[in-house]
């Protein structure tokens, strides 16, 4: 269905091919899950199969792409849009239209069929994907997973046979996450379409791929192969088969069913290591001593119009701590962040940071109180140079100059101070923002989504900077859809629904036996309280 | 009429382009009518219609917005006369003090008496704008602008796609302003004042450039823009008539308005013209293989609609021609008011479409939610990006 034929992409000005002699063969009604860290060349691959690399974005391609037999040379986009459907990374960003409906018709309007095909398709397509009840609703008023879902419909009433997907659940929340693989799931079965998907969240989709290609980046050669070859030795893997790698599973299990199946023995392993009661709780991430309250909100409702963002939200927050906070897509977390740094008005009960109110404190002397990263970290990037914003900051800190460098070399070690901040990878970004907000030195650090587009290496080295600021007395609180975040840098996580906290506990009470927030190893290792592979090998280290 | 019947019961969409031409009639008369009277009927009408005809959308909310808009039209107006204008003779009202202008200003005064008929015919005059512009929201709020460019002919329809592109543009970049206003304050700098918007403008339109490169990523993968093969023969052809029609237009317009210039220069160049540049968009419009999904029909109630409208047109039209005064009366006393009956009916009739058009779908979600996990994320998608809703005031 899809050929590659010794396929090398140049972009302008790079130093280096993006991917270098890239042989691919994807049969009809396949899942292909493209792996690889971030800036190693997979969106570059995935736009590269309808064309959109190089004719939209510039670059030479040498060699051969055919999908469906038309070579990507003479076919632009618009050309492969009844054969390659593509769904971008942020859904909204594609939509043309305001109405569920008529966003499902434009591209079969575009290919020109006749309306009575048209209605057809669009009833189909509505029931496929669960979207009927949806199909007179304006676009703006969609939830997260509507919206992908609509997208993915919106590319699948063109009939197309490969369908492409950047990161198509890296900003929903769980449950969302599973509707819109789900729906996948079943294109794939039942209507044989080729699937092409690309994904950091690996723990999420690799049960349902057919084969997995890993782009190492640096133009090194793709390796492709079945999921259980590829997992056997790939830097980047999920926590289940870690897990597996740590206790000699073999064969090496790909999902929670597969690893429980040989979990029995690690089990009693670890219930006699630790004594048999369980063991203590620790994912390494508790403060030593609980410092004190920095930040706490008391009684507090925010309304946006006629709706309530939260109700009555009593949260408090200690020196030294790491809070999860977790919830759907718009129950309120990113609200509770806003009213911490002043930026949302409180509509009854107070937020007090260090005993201030933050919407009284003049932006000079709030973010000496409290940083929030929020959920674009580039709104914070003003300057062309990296250099320049660590000047800026530093100057609007009122710190030493050459604070913010230092800090940002101890986030992210080696970055030219020449770049701009806009090339930099998602990874390195998120660094530089925390480098400009740590700066200030502030007592309370908010992060809203953090590891959205960050790889596991990324995120591997965001929870150490996150227990090393704790351990400085930050106090810090993640807004995520994460669990395996929450699970390995959370000493504590609080669970918003519809603006009221329904669950405050220490992050492995929280979690384990949760089905929506509970990550692998604890889905694995139930009813043990062990959360993340880290934790049980540090277990099973201090036994032997 | 049994057709009659069937639409208005079945809830649709009227074609946008019967709310338009409707509107359009609405904002003719306010544009002709000096008359108060007239004035708050027209508005009466178009508030009424709104009321009863108007979806659930975001969009339908432009009426108030217009209202508002129209309200602050009014006060500038007034105050301006009160302050700045030439007192027209009549009962003083109160006198302001004077402020001695320069030679150099010979003309425009600057306080002074403030007479009653003076502030009536400012008054007057704001409420036949705020009305003219309360037509306009009317249009807005009970036909969707993107629609409306959605129905225009195959070989203008990007240019179309442009405007709809432009019109959902302006919404979201006031959402990266708001946001990225957000974000000056969290790293400590000033978010207000002037220096501050004019930081914010670099960020928010590189935004504004990176959404619209996605957007044109993804509107190429769907198919926009795609050609038929057409003969070069007729390619060239369509240059031609586009070309010539367009060059006998401007001259038909040219002969029509000058004078002095031969007649044939007039009307026939301008029929020629028109001829011409017709052909030549029916024939561009072979080239685009686009079709349309659903098309809003076009029957019984759009008929009424726009004859509505059109009532309004004639009713104004015959008062003028019978009662020219009426339309542009004295203002004092206003117990003197005339209301001449065919304008007046004429709006009346305007109303009209309230009953004799088909309900709108809705857009939003009923209530209660239904169980599905997403539906209270809908309900409350607003909060997760409550820039949309609720400005930032810091």
């Amino acid at each position: 269905m899809i050929d590659f034929d010794r396929v090398s992409i140049t972009y302008p000005d790079a130093p280096r091919t993006t991917l270098s002699g890239v042989d691919l063969h994807v049969p009809e009604g396949e899942l292909c899950l493209v792996i690889g860290q971030t800036g190693s060349g997979k969106s570059t691959l995935l736009r590269a199969v309808n064309g959109l690399v190089p004719h939209f974005t510039g670059g030479t391609l040498a060699g051969r792409v055919t999908v469906a037999g038309r070579d990507t040379a003479t076919h632009p986009p618009r050309d492969l849009a009844d054969v390659v459907g593509v769904v971008g990374q942020d859904p909204t960003a594609g939509f043309v239209t305001d109405v569920v409906e008529d966003e499902l018709a434009y591209g079969m309007e575009s290919l020109g069929l006749r309306s009575d095909v048209m209605r057809r398709r669009v009833e189909e397509t509505l029931d496929l994907l669960g979207l009927a009840d949806l199909r007179a609703r304006a676009l703006s008023t969609l939830s997260g997973g509507q919206r992908q879902r609509v997208a993915i419909g919106s590319v699948l009433t063109s009939h197309p046979s490969v369908l492409v997907l950047d990161e198509p659940t890296s900003a929903l929340d769980p449950p969302a996450a599973e509707e819109v693989l789900a729906a996948l799931q079943r294109l794939v079965h039942d209507l044989g379409i080729t699937v092409v998907l690309a994904e950091h969240r690996l723990e999420r989709v690799l049960q349902y791929a057919d084969r997995v290609i890993h782009v190492p980046g640096a133009s090194a050669p793709l390796r492709i192969g079945s999921p259980a070859d590829i997992m056997c030795d790939a830097p980047i893997a999920p926590p289940v088969v870690e897990l597996g790698r740590l206790a000699g599973w073999s064969p090496l299990p790909l999902t929670i069913r597969d690893a429980r199946r040989q979990a029995d023995g690690l089990r009693d392993r670890l219930t006699t290591i630790s004594g048999g009661d369980g063991g203590r709780i620790d994912n390494g991430a508790h403060p030593a001593t609980p410092g004190e309250q920095v930040a706490v909100t008391c009684d507090l409702t925010v309304r946006y119009g006629a709706i309530a963002a939260l109700r009555g939200v009593d949260f408090s927050v200690h020196a030294g701590e790491i809070v999860a906070l977790m919830g759907r897509n718009g129950a309120g977390k990113s609200t509770l962040l806003r009213a911490l740094t002043g930026l949302s008005r409180a509509d009854g009960g107070a937020a007090r940071v260090l005993g201030h109110d933050p919407r009284s404190l003049s932006p000079r002397q709030l973010v000496t109180h409290v940083g929030l990263v929020p959920q674009q970290p580039a709104d914070l990037l003003y300057a062309d140079t990296i250099a320049a914003e660590c000047t800026a900051a530093d100057r609007d800190a009122q710190a030493t100059p050459g604070t913010s460098r230092e800090l940002l070399d101890r986030l992210v070690p080696n970055l030219d101070p020449d770049a701009h901040p806009r090339d930099l990878s998602e990874g390195q970004r998120l660094g530089l923002v925390l480098a400009i907000v740590l700066v200030a030195a502030p007592p309370v650090l908010l992060l809203d989504e953090p590891t959205r587009g960050l790889d596991y290496a990324a995120k591997a080295r965001l929870v150490t900077i996150l227990r090393e600021l704790a351990a400085d007395g930050h106090a810090i609180v993640l807004a995520t859809h994460d669990v395996e975040l929450a699970a390995s840098a959370s000493t504590r996580t609080v669970v918003i629904a519809d603006g009221e906290v329904v669950v405050d506990a220490p992050t492995a009470e929280a979690v384990v036996g949760s089905p929506a927030f509970a990550p692998q190893v604890a889905k694995v290792l139930a009813p043990l309280p062990w959360l993340t592979v880290e934790h049980v090998a540090r277990t099973l280290g201090a036994a032997s | 009429m049994p057709t009659l019947q069937t639409d208005r019961l079945v809830p649709r969409t009227l074609h946008p382009g019967a709310w338009w031409l409707w509107a359009i009639g609405l904002t003719a008369v306010a544009s002709r009518s000096r008359n108060p009277l007239l004035l708050l009927l027209v508005l009466a009408v178009a508030g009424y219609v709104v009321s009863a005809r108007r979806s659930d959308a975001p969009w339908a909310r432009a009426f108030t917005v217009f209202l508002k808009i129209g309200l602050v039209v009014i006060v500038i107006r007034t105050v301006a006369q009160v302050v700045l204008g030439n007192p027209i003779d009549g009962q003083v009202l109160f006198t302001l003090p004077e402020l001695p202008l320069p030679d150099w200003a010979a003309g425009v005064t600057f306080g002074g008496p403030v007479t009653a008929p003076s502030v009536a015919a400012a008054v007057t005059d704001g409420l036949r704008l705020a009305t003219v512009l309360a037509c306009i929201g009317a249009a807005n709020a009970l036909a969707n602008p993107k629609r409306l460019l959605a129905a225009m002919p195959a070989a203008l329809y990007e240019i179309g796609v442009a405007l709809v592109v432009a019109l959902s543009f302006a919404p979201s970049l006031v959402t990266s302003v708001q946001r990225i206003r957000a974000a000056r304050r969290l790293r400590g700098r000033p978010d207000r004042g002037v220096r501050g918007m004019i930081t914010v403008a670099m960020p928010v339109l590189e935004d504004a450039l990176e959404r619209s490169l996605a957007l044109a990523a993804a509107m190429d993968s769907r198919g926009y823009g795609r050609r038929a093969e057409v003969p070069a023969t007729t390619r060239r052809t369509t240059s031609m008539l586009l070309l010539g029609g367009l060059i006998g237009i401007s001259l038909g317009v040219y002969g029509l308005l000058d004078a002095t210039g031969p007649a044939w220069l007039g009307i026939p160049v301008l029929l020629l013209g028109v001829v011409m540049a017709t052909g030549g968009l029916a024939l561009a419009g072979r080239r685009a293989v686009r079709s349309r999904y659903r098309p809003d029909p076009w029957s019984v109630p759009e008929w009424l609609t726009t004859a509505a409208g059109a009532a309004a047109v004639s009713g104004v039209a015959i008062t003028g021609l019978r009662d020219a005064a009426a339309l542009n009366p004295d203002l004092l006393p206003l117990t003197g008011l005339p209301l001449p009956v065919a304008a007046a009916l004429g709006i009346l009739v305007a109303a009209v479409p309230a009953w004799v058009t088909p309900r709108p779908p809705r857009t939003t979600p009923t209530s209660p939610p239904d169980p599905r996990p997403s539906a209270t994320s809908t309900l409350t998608q607003s909060i997760d990006e409550p820039d949309r809703t609720t400005p930032v005031t810091t």
